[in-house]
């Protein structure tokens, strides 16, 4: 079981932050690597338990679950059903705190999951970088 | 009930942000509304339950007690004891988390407590904005301030080499010989690690190098044997110590009164969280020094006599505390009556002040006659033969240095009246293992993390003034240990 932690500080106040992130179906209108979504089953995309098929720009298709969310704590959860990067047990947590120096907001996105040993270190930076951050970075812009 | 919660983010990393507010009493350093604090009971101030004692500056009196802390969370929770603030059920929870993005640090701290009827929104102000977000502020003007002083660019010169302030000697002599110029530090070499040093401890043996009689130095040379700071490059086939690591060291070769400092990376040591650079260079050869003397020159044992000269010394003070710590009855030979405070305060349960007493009787008084199974000797020419008197058949004579002057060896027919055992250990030999010296410094970090024994900084001086800080070392005006601030 791998670890990942990426956290950043974004420019507007959480609850603006939250409207975005809360839907799970909005993965294409603020991350820069998600070409289109769709809740499955026609579920309502703040329904725990509902599946979110997305396809990226680079072709792969990935199936989440959301497995918690919460208004009041400004936190949801989800873990991967099949995805195209090899991994398993994956859960991702992803939760805002607002800093009230500032009304900005503290973004925290965790993950953990297994895969092959010799992939971890791979596999960390690139959802760590490549996929937190990024979409950590584009979100930045998105509610400026 | 009300809940009052402050977050902000601090332009600096989290170990740099938790090293101060870990320390339960460090507000006074960066707290802008803190008068003076102080922990009672002389418990380390970030021991669970540990409770500060501190003043505001517009007079209020509060005790506050630390409930919790985690160095892995970076969590702090205390509440109020007393106060002559009207606020009950206080209590406060500080947690920092990592902003990966940027190497920055978030600061939460919440409090639920009750203020009187009535003056709810008055009280919730006056936490928020009167202490927590003073407190940002403050915190933030001290990193700035601490880091501005401790860490000026370094100065590139030829070859690599780090061009940076250091005290030369010139000649061997008096404590006017030590003065400030500029040297050269080089880029490690293979098995060597340059440090930014931090803070850099003064010990007798400084002393004894400056005036030559310890020939461990050839002028011109850097005086100087331990140093705490920060790790900025590491040379080909080190292992164990990274760029930005925490560290300090105690070892020949001289050289630690500078700002900057390349050697083997093998005797330098990684800090724990727990303990603060000022502590490591105060205490990094004293109380390796105390370790070595006490389980491995002589193993001291529950119920045994041990008598420690210059029980109010920088070494004394932790000889009577480790020694106290195994079990032993400490008797203590000191100068003065406020040095025979301090040694009881230590753990030393008979200071003897030898202005008055005499130590040889005293401690045979005190032992019933029997004698000490250990004297820890650090006095030399006056002291060796009271030490050999009052020595237990058999007992272990310990010299470990002559601040009198040399000593006479002891007869082995006198030694053989007692069965006596007679050491002169050197630490540096004991250290020169690069195990021995993990597992020496470990023992140390350990006691000390766990309260048992403390080193107290009484003198700070910058670095230009090392001749001061020999003078006052040399004519005994110093209380507890000194270091200098490059």
């Amino acid at each position: 079981m791998i670890k990942v932690y990426t956290s950043s500080v974004i420019d507007a106040p959480a609850d603006a932050v939250w409207a975005q992130i809360r839907d799970f179906n909005g993965l294409p209108k603020w991350t820069p690597f998600v070409a289109e979504s769709r809740i499955e089953g026609g579920q309502p995309a703040d329904k725990v338990g509902c599946v979110r098929n997305f396809r990226l720009k680079d072709g792969g298709v990935i199936r989440e679950q959301l497995l918690t969310l919460s208004d009041y704590d400004f936190q949801c959860s989800y873990s991967i059903l099949e995805s195209p990067m090899g991994v398993e047990n994956y859960v991702a947590t992803l939760k805002l705190t607002p800093v009230t120096d500032g009304n900005r907001t503290f973004a925290e996105w965790s993950a953990e999951f297994d895969c092959a040993p010799e992939r971890e270190q791979a596999l960390a930076q690139q959802i760590g970088q490549g996929v937190f951050q990024a979409a950590f970075n584009s979100l930045k812009q998105f509610v400026r | 009930m009300i809940k009052v919660t402050r977050s902000a983010v601090i332009d600096a990393p989290i170990e740099r942000v938790w090293a101060v507010l870990r320390d339960f009493n460090s507000h006074t350093d960066w707290h802008p509304i803190i008068a003076e604090s102080a922990i009672e009971n002389g418990e380390p101030s970030d021991q669970v339950g540990c409770v500060r004692d501190f003043t505001l500056k517009d007079g209020n009196h509060i005790r506050e007690q630390l409930l919790a802390l985690s160095d892995e969370d970076h969590v702090s929770t205390y509440c109020i004891l007393d106060a002559t603030l009207p606020m009950q059920r206080y209590v406060a929870t500080v947690q920092l988390k990592r902003v990966t993005d940027g190497n920055r640090t978030f600061w939460h701290w919440q409090s639920t407590f009750d203020p009187p009827r009535g003056r709810e929104r008055e009280f919730a102000e006056l936490v928020g904005k009167g202490v927590y977000e003073a407190g940002f502020e403050g915190l933030r003007t001290y990193l700035r301030h601490s880091r501005a002083e401790a860490a000026p660019a370094p100065r590139r010169a030829a070859r690599g080499a780090i061009r940076c302030n250091a005290i030369v000697i010139d000649r061997h002599g008096g404590a006017d010989e030590l003065r400030l110029r500029e040297i050269d530090v080089a880029p490690p070499g293979p098995g060597e690690a340059r440090l930014r040093q931090t803070a850099i401890g003064v010990n007798y043996i400084d002393v004894y190098v400056r005036t030559g009689l310890y020939p461990l130095l050839s002028p011109p040379g850097v005086p100087g044997m331990e140093a705490a700071g920060e790790v900025i490059d590491v040379g080909e086939g080190v292992t164990g110590i990274l760029p930005g690591d925490r560290v300090a060291y105690a070892c020949p070769p001289v050289g630690a009164y500078a700002q900057y400092r390349t050697l083997k990376a093998e005797q330098v040591v990684v800090l724990p969280v727990s303990i603060g650079d000022e502590t490591a260079a105060a205490l990094m050869l004293k109380g390796m020094s105390a370790e070595y003397l006490v389980r491995r020159v002589y193993r001291v044992q529950r119920g045994d006599f041990v008598l420690v000269h210059s029980a109010a010394g920088g070494v004394g003070l932790l000889l009577c505390q480790w020694a106290k710590h195994l079990g032993a009855t400490v008797i203590g030979t000191v100068s003065t009556e406020a040095k025979a405070r301090a040694a009881r305060a230590a753990g030393c349960d008979h200071p003897i002040v030898t202005t008055q007493d005499d130590f040889v009787a005293r401690t045979r008084e005190i032992t019933g006659g029997r004698g000490a199974n250990a004297v820890y000797d650090g006095v030399g020419k006056d002291t060796l033969a009271g030490s050999l008197e009052v020595l237990a058949t058999p007992g272990h004579l310990v010299s470990y240095g002559q601040s009198s002057g040399s000593p006479e060896p002891p007869p082995l027919t006198v030694l053989s009246a007692k069965s006596a055992t007679f050491s002169r250990p050197v630490l540096f030999h004991y250290t020169a293992d690069p195990a021995v010296l993990r597992e020496i410094a470990g023992n140390v970090f350990d006691l000390v993390a766990r309260g048992v024994v403390r080193v107290v900084i009484g003198q700070r001086y910058p670095l230009a003034e090392a001749a001061r800080a020999h003078r006052e070392l040399e004519a005994r005006q110093t209380i507890g240990a000194s270091i200098l601030l490059p």
